[in-house]
């Protein structure tokens, strides 16, 4: 059998898509939405909350288990989107959708160790 | 002898747009930039939480204001339609048999719900709504 990176790809793919499914709508609301419209109080963010909020080693994994997963989510549609709309430039494509979930993703990570 | 196959004239770039159905399909599929450049903006915000309370301050003035709340409206209906059809497709992707019997296909995709609410008030009373 022919080894190749599909499923490792698809996987991921489908793992940040479930994730996103389930969280990312309760993630809009709560952290960014709801306090825009007023429905939340500013509070529930402030500085030291949130902080303080993060330094558990569950918070800072979950955390980092949401942006890696759906970051890739993210990128890999798009990739195949990209040729869906007529740009069939895989290689450049890839590059970019991949490279800047990398690098979302490489810059979460350090920035979460360093709280 | 010479071959003169039908090829059916497609629009390499507006071809989306012929049928609703199709129109769905890209909205889904369009989803991912607001996904992922919202994902990308939880990440700027993470760093200027490393920056300091003045940096972060400024970081929740930018979310709060209309732009801001404009983008976060528009991520959150994405994201609510990526649920929608995420759960959709699952009795399709995964189905699933109990007792030599296929499970119904709105039974999986509402227990998918079930756990999409329960997940959606943990989320919720974790932030501290």
């Amino acid at each position: 059998m022919a080894s190749s990176n599909k499923p490792v790809v698809w996987a991921l793919f489908a793992a940040g898509g479930t994730l996103a499914a389930f969280v990312l709508p309760a993630i809009i609301f709560s952290l960014t939405l709801g306090v825009g419209l007023g429905w939340i109080p500013l509070e529930s963010l402030s500085y030291e909350r949130t902080v303080a909020g993060l330094q558990s080693p569950f918070a800072k994994l979950a955390v980092i288990a949401v942006v890696v997963l759906i970051l890739w989510h993210a990128a890999h549609r798009l990739r195949i989107t990209a040729h869906d709309l007529g740009v069939y430039a895989d290689g450049l494509v890839m590059l970019i959708c991949y490279g800047i979930a990398a690098l979302g993703s490489i810059a979460a990570f350090i920035v979460l160790l360093g709280l | 002898m010479t071959r003169r196959p039908y090829i059916r004239p497609v629009r390499r770039y507006s071809w989306w747009l012929s049928q609703p159905r199709y129109v769905r399909y890209m909205l889904r599929e369009v989803s991912a930039v607001f996904i992922g450049s919202y994902t990308l903006m939880l990440i700027v915000g993470l760093l200027r939480l490393s920056q300091g309370p003045a940096a972060y301050e400024s970081f929740l003035n930018a979310v709060q204001s209309t732009a801001g709340v404009t983008l976060s409206l528009i991520s959150f209906i994405f994201a609510l339609y990526h649920s929608v059809t995420w759960f959709g497709v699952t009795p399709k992707a995964m189905p699933l048999r109990m007792g030599g019997k296929a499970v119904p296909p709105a039974i999986i995709v509402g227990a998918h719900w079930l756990v999409w609410a329960i997940a959606s008030l943990l989320i919720l009373l974790w932030v501290g709504v």
